[in-house]
């Protein structure tokens, strides 16, 4: 085998997830982070609005909270001894961010600034509490950028620009991936005890997206094809407010500095949707609110999208009317400055991609696919299971969006995905280390590197009366119609027909680019068939799901069935064939309730 | 409308040397420059090479010349910058490959700063933050907003002249730590700065400022740091 390396434990993916795994193994293993983009180019940085734990900072607030928001939010589907272990972890985990020297913006008395964010409340009044941690419109962006230092401190090992093409794995336990050098197209093996999945997510699937071309799915369609499962692949989030046509993502910070929804009648149509909390309810829900707006021809001049307004005329008349206050209790106002400084980048984007100024003009919105909830099932130490009974792959971990742990159940809360990559990035990054300190490396097996191989090789030689880019278009536009905010059996049957003529389709691909060096092609197809594989899955666990909850709305079972779905669902290939097996909530304090907000 | 797009074009496994490209295509004027490239890669010439990602200006993976300008091509729109359009990659980085440039020298120059907090004292007590006013903190938040594209440094003549110098970029990254009043190690990377490839192979002639899609005020963060060398110290 060309190309040979060898470390204890190697980290797939340098977002905030694999950083931070890398941070924490890399302290007692031999440890190599690989990603496909520099590090500082990962989705992390994409992040805006902030990290959640109940500091108290700014009014009274609980871990316990937190939990019990996380659980709501979930729509009861996420595991309840996990999130509150998640919520816990937040506290200390957010102190460490600023001691590793993360810039938050400040308190007038020098504390760490928290804002209100979609779905945390303070649970005795049921009001929006302020607990999302943030630096400006670019919390994610500091994220990255500290942990990036702090492995640059602590002299991690990276391969930067190296693009994992397959797991290794040896009688059932993980020993290592393939990875293809971009600058030479070499192929390398990296052998190793332990491996942690930290790839990050998959909306490219869908046509209106917040996410980076890098969101493929590289790391679930691989571990899928190695007959692993995947977990609550159904769940994905459209996040309410994204740039009209472009998806581009307007933080919940915007409307957790007071900005508001309104629908073709000016009408701020949250009230009569979340009568508590407003345009601060969770995801899910606001984005269901604005499809059922649009579809009763309420949006703007009868088109598809909406508005958002943070003008600050519109933010202080409805401040008034809700009745906000500053923590001293004084009246909330904002000034256009104000509106500047928080959102500096919101403000830009809207600048630069819609000619609109938001502090005078309101900007146009549509819901954008967004979040990941599904994934690789993993305990809460981030080890990644092989079936519904928990039963752990030796050697395998998975951290971050590309994880199903669960925290984020049917729905997550704005803030809890960078909270879920420091706290489960850390203890993926311990265990693999402990792990990797008590074991052998497992023998590689002489086919390793086989079956990639003759996939790129197919790939380049398809017939070539296939077009990639038509066969990505076609899938995204029918995943956004029919497998999107809304969802019905005939809609979505017809959308599984659909991509399995595609990945039929996609057969007959074949890449122009005969070159080594940035075969950004070659590497563009490999990721193409990695989408259709994911799409297929997800609509099969769309349909197969029959009820609403949560991401998943369903117009012909618009309830919530908890008799026979409150348990997660668990997805393998075998032998070709997808299957579905369940797998029971952890359900500890809070038995499941109507959800309003 | 009709775009003229004319690209530079370089494989290194074919061409013993560069040439241009031009593509006419049909967009809008909201279309991205990044959205050419795609479309171009996609239907027209799949070997076309670039780097992308975040596609609205937040992860610096697409900076490159257009029309003489550095830019990132996501932020770069067809109403902004016209129907003829000239894509070329930046100056003073190897070129691998069409676009795509070595970007190792402009990372080594980013280490060189001790891109990191030093603060040897430990953290309070009782576990918590450290503190810092509002005022303390806004000293230094336009510098934090660095996505590392090279867009300032390859802008820059004197680092054209000799890649050893380390460029606007690093010297940015130096002033987010220097002037963070939670760091200790200013002296360090002031003594780094104060040698003959640090801040006095800067000549003001503000290109890094333009060239910045942060909107970062180079220039000034730069004068900032030189007046931190000549007063020894920074408060
Ligand atoms: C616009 C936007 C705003 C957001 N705002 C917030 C917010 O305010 N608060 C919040 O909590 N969450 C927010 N989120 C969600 C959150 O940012 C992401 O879920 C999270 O950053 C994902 O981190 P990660 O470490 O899992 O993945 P990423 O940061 O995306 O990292 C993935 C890594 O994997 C690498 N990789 C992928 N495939 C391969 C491969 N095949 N081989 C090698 N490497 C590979 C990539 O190079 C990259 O380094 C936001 C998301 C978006 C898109
Ligand atoms: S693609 Fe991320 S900055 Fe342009």
């Amino acid at each position: 085998m060309s190309n040979l390396h060898q470390f204890e434990v190697v980290v797939v993916g340098a977002g905030g997830a694999g950083l931070m795994a890398g941070l924490y193994a890399s302290r007692t293993a031999k440890t190599a982070v690989i990603s496909k983009l520099y590090p500082t180019r990962s989705h992390t940085g994409a992040a805006q609005g902030g990290v959640g734990a109940a500091l108290g900072n700014l009014e009274e607030d609980h871990p316990e909270w937190h939990t019990f928001d996380t659980v709501k939010g979930s729509d009861y589907l996420g595991d309840q001894d996990a999130i509150e272990f998640m919520c816990e972890e937040a506290v200390p985990a957010i102190y460490e961010l600023e001691h590793m020297g993360l810039p938050f913006d400040r308190t007038p008395d020098g504390k760490i600034s928290q804002r209100p964010f979609g779905g945390h409340t303070n649970n005795v009044t049921g009001k929006p509490v302020r607990r999302a941690c943030h630096a400006a419109d670019r919390t994610g962006h500091m994220i990255l950028q500290t942990l990036y230092q702090q492995c640059l401190k602590n002299n991690v090992t990276f391969y930067d620009e190296f693009q994992v093409l397959d797991l290794i794995m040896s009688n059932g336990k993980a020993a290592g991936v393939i990875a293809v050098e971009l600058a030479t197209g070499e192929l390398h093996t990296f052998h190793a005890k332990a491996v942690i999945i930290a790839t990050g997510g998959h909306g490219r699937i869908w046509e209106i997206t917040s996410n980076a071309y890098a969101y493929t799915g590289d790391g679930p369609a691989i571990t899928l094809r190695h007959g692993l499962p995947l977990e609550d692949m159904e769940f994905f989030q459209f996040h309410p407010t994204g740039i009209y046509k472009l998806g581009i993502l307007i933080t919940e910070g915007v409307r957790g500095e007071g900005g508001v929804l309104l629908n073709g009648k000016g009408e701020r149509f949250m009230e009569r949707y979340a009568p508590k909390v407003k345009d601060l309810a969770s995801r899910d829900v606001i984005s269901r609110a604005m499809y059922m707006e649009m579809a009763e021809g309420r949006g703007i001049n009868g088109q598809n999208y909406l508005y958002l307004d943070v003008r600050p005329e519109t933010v202080n008349k409805y401040a008034a009317l809700d009745g906000r206050t500053n923590p001293d209790g004084s009246p909330y106002r904002v000034t256009g400055e104000q509106i500047l400084a928080k959102l500096p980048d919101i403000v830009d984007f809207c600048r630069v991609y819609l000619g609109v100024d938001p502090v005078t003009q309101p900007m146009p919105v549509q819901p954008t696919a967004h979040y990941t909830m599904g994934g690789i099932p993993t305990n809460k130490f981030g080890e990644a299971l092989a079936d519904e009974k928990g039963t752990v792959v030796p050697g395998l971990y998975a951290a971050g969006e590309v994880a199903c742990v669960s925290v984020h159940g049917a729905n997550r809360l704005g803030t809890n995905s960078l909270l879920d990559l420091v706290v489960f990035g850390k203890y993926a990054g311990l265990r693999a280390a402990e792990y990797a300190k008590g074991a052998d490396f497992p023998p590689l097996p002489a086919d390793a590197g086989d079956y990639i191989q003759e996939h790129l090789s197919r790939l380049r030689s398809g017939t070539g009366k296939e077009n990639a880019f038509d066969i990505a278009r076609e899938m995204k536009k029918v995943m956004f119609d029919h497998v999107g905010i809304f969802r019905v059996e005939a809609g979505m049957q017809q959308a599984l027909q659909k991509i399995r003529e595609l990945q039929e389709r996609y057969k007959h691909v074949s890449v122009t680019d005969t070159g080594k060096i940035f075969n950004t092609e070659l590497i563009s197809a490999w990721e193409l068939g990695n989408l259709l594989d994911l799409a297929e899955v997800i609509t099969v666990c769309c349909l197969n799901r029959t009820e609403s909850r949560g991401g998943h709305a369903r117009d012909d079972y618009p309830k919530r069935d908890d008799v026979n779905w409150l348990k997660h669902t668990m997805i393998w290939k075998r032998n070709g064939q997808l299957q579905i097996g369940y797998k029971p909530v952890t359900i500890t304090k809070y038995q499941p309730k109507e959800r309003t907000y | 409308m009709e775009i003229t797009l004319k690209v530079f074009r370089y494989n290194p496994e074919k061409d013993a040397k560069w040439h241009y490209e031009t593509y006419v295509i049909e967009g809008q004027p909201t279309d991205r420059v990044l959205d050419l490239l795609e479309y171009v890669k996609g239907y027209i010439d799949g070997t076309l090479s670039f780097r992308r990602s975040c596609a609205h200006g937040v992860c610096g993976s697409d900076a490159m010349r257009i029309n003489g300008r550095n830019r990132l091509a996501c932020k770069a729109l067809v109403r902004d910058v016209g129907t003829k359009i000239t894509v070329e990659p930046l100056i003073g980085l190897k070129v691998i490959k069409d676009l795509i440039v070595d970007m190792e020298p402009f990372f080594d120059n980013y280490k060189k700063i001790l891109p990191f907090l030093i603060n040897e004292t430990p953290p309070p007590a009782d576990g918590k933050e450290r503190y810092q006013s509002p005022e303390d903190r806004a000293i230094f938040d336009d510098t934090t907003k660095c996505i590392l594209c090279a867009c300032c440094t390859t802008s820059c003549p004197s680092f054209w002249a000799n890649d050893d110098y380390v460029g606007p970029a690093a010297i940015v990254n130096a002033h987010r730590f220097i002037f963070d009043s939670r760091d200790e190690a200013a002296n360090e990377r002031l003594k780094v700065l104060n040698s003959m490839f640090g801040v006095y192979r800067c000549h003001t002639i503000f290109n890094c400022t333009e060239a910045c899609p942060r909107e970062i005020q180079v220039t000034k963060a730069i004068g900032e740091v030189k007046m931190a060398i000549l007063r020894g110290k920074i408060k």
